[in-house]
């Protein structure tokens, strides 16, 4: 049903939905940051939704120019009326049929992943959520607009960390950052005793995914660096054990960074919470249990298997 | 050693709660420069990744016009209604089911949904109802749990994706031993996800208790 439809549609729509929010800023005279707030969005409509046309450093460039306005603090949030009393009211005339449209869009999706790709599946569940959305609360559909845009305006610049951080993890990658902190922690520590070696890998892990916020980026080089060469070669420990539960290592890591920004600071700001860190505060209790759990696993099983 | 000033400014940014967009464009120039590439080289390299990379965005913005939407008609409330009237429900026990069927999902590999798809809309408010129903929330409260919200959602996804289907993480592993040149099974990587995915959940049911303990502590300190 969708051969013609793929992923780049739906960065379009994106696009034009963000290009809306934009226009709707700079048409709103009594936003507190308007034309720079306006411009960030318009710069992110252009740069997601027609990046693939763009020259590398033409979008390059846009990405600063963003970096920029948010640094001179040209872009701001206003103060949206709150509305808690007119949303009891529809809550009691329309009850379970508002939960329909928001159910429906996770059943798309997981039905669709089967089909197409589980991104296409999710993009079509979401259209089909808005309709249903729409049919339901019967409102203009500009709402949706005005809506989403609220809710854009609350993420604001974090909405494009995760993208931003994911940029720094490739030039880390290219300028070999990676292979030079691996060499640091081998020849700091006593790697060959067994123990050391399990403690090293999986405490790599961890701080490397710390800092590179992406338990993936940290896996190649401490394997290479620390694992295959101290817990294999060194000491016969079985790879598939130790890959394994080093990437489970690495995980822990991604729950206790500000640099996972998409796990750990968009919901931050989608949940409406005060403080940057209240998700990470909640989830260290889970990183250093699990953490331990890995290590033991690891020294009591990888040099038996 | 150059090469490493990239990370020794995001230590610094983020010690100093400088603007996190701000230290990360600047770490990534910084170290490109460092490593000898021109500034239109590493601005470019800057474009392609942010281009590459906009499919993290997808998820989160096709599901705000939808929840937003419905936000504005009551969905909250309305489930933090129906909350009040179950009386099993705690924030608790809400969330560790939640983080069970995510992860139990994503074995199956399947992927439910996210923080502006499931729980901002869904399972934040149903969190919330079930804890209001034994006293209101101060900010103070609802704040904990909405973090423990976000935690489930990340949990769920991440401890268990590697046991039956073979996706992103597995055949990395896989891959990167292959490349190697070390022979590794996926039967054997998927065998020994399985402990850790396990002990997640108990962790999950600790936590969990722990955060209803703490809020029926505080309703009582309040009264």
């Amino acid at each position: 049903m969708s051969a013609g439809l793929t992923l780049e549609h739906f960065f379009w729509l994106v696009g034009l939905f963000v290009a809306a929010v934009a226009v709707r800023l700079a048409l709103n005279a009594g936003h507190p940051r308007r034309w720079g707030s306006a411009a960030f969005w318009l710069l992110l409509a252009v740069a997601v939704g027609g990046g693939k046309h763009l020259p590398a450093e033409f979008v390059g460039w846009m990405v600063l120019a963003m970096g920029l306005l948010v640094a001179t603090k040209q872009v701001a949030t206003p103060h949206f009326p709150d509305g808690g009393e007119e949303r009891q009211a529809r809550a009691g005339q329309l009850g379970n049929r508002l939960l329909g449209p928001i159910l429906l869009v996770p059943a798309v999706a997981i039905a669709g992943s089967l089909v197409i790709g589980s991104q296409l599946a999710l993009g079509i569940g979401c259209l089909g959520g808005l309709a249903a959305a729409l049919w339901v609360t019967k409102d203009a559909p500009v709402a949706p607009v005005a809506e989403g845009g609220r809710l854009l305006e609350m993420l604001g610049w974090t909405l494009i960390l995760p993208q931003s951080l994911a940029g720094l993890g490739g030039i880390f990658a290219k300028a070999g950052v990676g292979e030079e902190v691996a060499r640091i922690v081998a020849a700091a520590l006593p790697v060959t005793h067994p123990l050391v070696a399990v403690l090293a890998y999986c405490g790599g892990m961890v701080i490397f995914t710390v800092m590179m916020g992406n338990a993936f980026a940290a896996f190649p080089i401490m394997t290479l660096g620390v694992g295959l060469p101290f817990i294999v070669q060194a000491n016969g420990g079985d790879a598939a054990i130790m890959g394994t539960l080093g990437m489970l290592s690495g995980y822990c890591g991604t729950l206790v960074t500000p640099m996972a920004a998409n796990f750990n600071l968009v919901p931050v700001r989608l949940l409406e919470l005060q403080d940057d860190w209240a998700v990470i505060k909640a989830q260290a209790p889970f990183a250093a249990a699990i953490w331990i759990f890995n290590v033991a696993v690891m020294y009591l099983c990888v040099y038996r298997f | 050693m150059i090469k490493l000033v990239g990370i020794l400014l995001v230590a610094l940014g983020f010690g100093f709660r400088v603007n996190a967009l701000v230290v990360v464009l600047g770490a990534g120039l910084a170290t490109g420069l460092a490593a000898g590439f021109s500034l239109r080289e590493v601005v470019a390299m800057m474009g392609r990744l942010f281009v590459e990379n906009r499919g993290l965005v997808l998820p989160i913005v096709l599901m705000l016009p939808v929840v937003g939407l419905l936000e504005k008609h009551g969905l909250q409330e309305r489930i933090a209604t129906l909350m009040r009237q179950t009386a099993a429900a705690t924030a608790g026990r809400i969330l560790w089911l939640y983080q069970a069927l995510r992860g139990g999902l994503s074995v199956l590999g399947i992927s439910l949904g996210n923080h502006a798809g499931m729980v901002r809309p869904l399972i934040a408010p149903m969190a919330e109802g079930a804890a209001a129903r034994r006293g209101e929330l101060t900010p103070a409260t609802r704040e904990r749990v909405r973090a423990h919200g976000a935690a489930a959602e990340n949990v769920g996804n991440f401890f268990s994706d590697d046991i039956l289907v073979a996706v992103g993480a597995l055949l990395l592993v896989k891959g990167f031993f292959d490349a190697a040149g070390v022979v590794v099974t996926l039967e054997k990587i998927k065998l020994w996800s399985v402990p850790t995915a396990l002990w997640v959940l108990a962790i999950g049911w600790w936590r969990y208790r722990a955060l209803d303990r703490w809020l029926a502590k505080r309703k009582e300190r309040a009264k």
